[in-house]
């Protein structure tokens, strides 16, 4: 009781450290696993191995590998960002969704995809094939600027009219949205639909370069958060009283969460479930406390979301399915066994 | 079958022994050219686009040509992409010229000229010019006599309205600047819509005013049940002439909007279907 503001209502099921070390294992199995399977018949040790042609060289350097490192990144910052907002909000539904960024970086992406063609050209040149990614992560990162000046008043950021913001925001994104979904042609639909699907195939260095810096920051922000958001399990005023800097904790939540999931839809566009299933499960395996929640979401949303991928390329190949599809596929009915299953005896 | 075709694929090989020979086609239109070029047996690969003829629906399906992922791509070791254009997205485009793929995008153009474009450009990139040149001239010949047929109509031109689907009752209509309006306009009818571009969903008043003497939409798959039914009891196309006089003429959507090797037979099907009377 002394460590933990908050107690769990029941013991955790398992130890901290084998959860912990399980996972860890479990994401470099996966790890391996995801290298060496894909539509062609390549295994990494053929690098040193033997002498591979350049289209070879490329499967696993330029695609495999990449796309290994931002699928990594992209799972562990969902669950992490998932963690965050349920911490924050103090309701296990919330998901980064609740901050706006989905909406934003949604209006975003519809912006470039629909107006990408008529944009002036200096922009066209400077983003070019990025402009996607680009217009999503800033759209992202706007929403919940705006959202946070709204929720804010002389120092003091109020989570429920956050949340009310955010519905309206999301409410006006999603009009918008609409109305350049009116203007898009056939074939700009099709890129959208695919885009909301998500999907890791336009994985390249340059996007590992340029995500990776935003979303390793929000990844290595979220251990300090640990403590300050177990105390505000207890509520804000009581938190403030036991020492916690309240409107710090919550500062840092919605930026790295707002950078974090901007960055992820940005280069995988949306891919949902990661944020609730992930840290969920692990409550149940190990109860609430941040300091081990957080990084467990890590290892498990990575592994989760290299799993999906790997599993989105062999499916159809060598065509391949949205992981989105497949994420909520394998996610839905896994978090409806587990809630049928502890139903009666959940507290989370 | 399958022999067959293997049979086929190797009499083909000496023919076009210094090109590339692993080829990957992209695009309906440009797999279709391949086949008419007598090309096939290069074919390695196709996208979910491609399904004509039949027998392309054997090659590996490397997904939806707007949706592309790299290693897929890769996996059929192709040594020349064969892309319509629109193929994508350009980062796995980018990828691909980084494996030392040689892609070439084929031009679009929904026009008789486009597609004899698309056959020289095909053509040249498999290194068989020579075929390209008699098949274009083939196609030329063929799409002449359809215009000819068209061009000797007198009577006044039915409107035409290109129905892309139905999704919950609200219909998605062909404006300009689309393949359908193009196909319309080749076979003599004048398309209703003149008011938007590309493919929307048309209110009940658009659909009046349009008042079009014939409906036009995409044949279904095997199975599906509706039927022109759907078009025939539809409450806001009740009115129109096309509906009054029972005229929905119903054609694969690759074989109609495609502009490939098809589209002069196309041209001569859909203006039979819209001027019944004609010998």
């Amino acid at each position: 009781m002394t460590a933990v503001p908050y107690a769990p209502l029941r013991a955790p099921r398992l130890a901290v450290p084998a959860v912990t070390t399980g996972l860890a294992l479990l994401l470099a199995a996966m790890a391996c696993l995801s290298l060496s399977i894909g539509a062609s018949n390549l295994l990494p040790w053929e690098l040193f191995t033997r002498e591979l042609n350049p289209a070879e060289r490329a499967i696993l350097l330029d695609i495999r590998l990449p796309r290994l490192i931002l699928g990594m990144l992209v799972g562990a910052s969902l669950a992490v960002s998932g963690a965050l907002m349920q911490g924050l909000f103090r309701n296990p539904l919330a998901d980064p969704g609740l901050v706006g960024v989905g909406a934003g970086a949604g209006l975003g992406a519809v912006i470039a995809i629909v107006l990408g063609g008529v944009m002036p050209a200096a922009v066209q040149a400077v983003t070019g094939m990025y402009m996607v990614s680009l217009f999503a992560f800033f759209g992202g990162w706007a929403t919940t600027l705006i959202l946070y000046r709204v929720a804010s008043l002389r120092g003091h950021t109020s989570i429920a009219t956050m949340l009310l913001a955010g519905i309206v925001l999301g409410a006006l994104a999603g009009a918008a949205t609409g109305i350049l979904i009116y203007l898009a042609d056939d074939n700009q639909l099709r890129d959208l639909t695919f885009w909301g699907l998500g999907s890791l195939a336009g994985a390249n260095w340059v996007k590992v370069w340029a995500a990776a810096p935003v979303l390793i920051a929000g990844l290595a922000a979220a251990p300090f958060l640990a403590r300050g958001l177990n105390a505000m399990a207890l509520g804000e005023a009581v938190a403030r009283h036991l020492g916690v800097p309240v409107e710090a904790v919550k500062r840092g939540a919605i930026l790295a969460v707002a950078a974090m999931t901007g960055a992820s839809v940005a280069v995988s566009g949306g891919i949902g479930f990661v944020g609730i299933v992930v840290p969920h499960i692990l409550r149940l395996a190990i109860g609430p406390d941040h300091r081990t929640l957080l990084p467990a979401a890590a290892l498990f949303g990575a592994t989760l979301l290299i799993g999906a991928d790997t599993f989105s390329r062999i499916i159809v190949a060598p065509a391949e399915l949205p992981i989105g599809i497949i994420m909520a596929l394998i996610g839905a009915p896994v978090f409806l066994w587990i809630l049928l299953a502890r139903r009666a005896t959940m507290e989370i | 079958m399958t022999r067959f075709l293997l049979a086929a694929a190797l009499a083909l090989l000496p023919l076009a022994a210094a090109a590339q020979e692993r080829v990957l086609a992209i695009g309906g239109s440009v797999t279709e050219i391949v086949y008419m070029l007598g090309e096939q047996g290069r074919l390695v690969g196709r996208d979910t686009t491609s399904s004509y003829p039949p027998e392309v629906e054997a090659l590996p399906d490397v997904g939806y040509m707007r949706a592309l992922s790299p290693e897929g791509v890769l996996s059929v070791s192709p040594e020349l992409i064969l892309m319509e254009a629109g193929a994508g997205p350009a980062e796995t485009l980018d990828t691909l010229a980084g494996a030392g793929v040689a892609t070439v995008t084929v031009p679009d153009g929904y026009s008789p000229e486009g597609v004899l474009a698309k056959v020289r450009s095909v053509a040249e990139a498999l290194g068989v010019p020579e075929k390209g040149e008699a098949l274009a001239a083939d196609l030329q010949a063929q799409m002449q006599a359809a215009l000819v047929k068209v061009a000797a109509e007198d009577g006044p031109a039915p409107r035409v309205l290109f129905i892309l689907g139905n999704s919950g009752g609200r219909l998605m209509g062909a404006g300009t600047d689309t393949a359908a309006a193009a196909m319309i306009a080749l076979a003599g009818g004048t398309s209703a819509i003149d008011s938007f571009e590309g493919y929307k969903a048309l209110t009940d008043e658009a659909i009046a005013v349009a008042a079009p003497d014939v409906i036009l939409a995409m044949e279904r798959g095997e199975g599906a049940s509706h039927g022109d039914d759907e078009y025939l009891s539809h409450p806001a196309l009740a009115q129109t002439p096309a509906v009054l006089g029972g005229r929905v003429v119903r054609m694969p959507g690759s074989f109609l909007l495609g502009f490939g090797p098809r589209t002069p037979e196309a041209i001569a099907a859909l203006h039979a279907a819209l001027y019944p009377g004609a010998p």
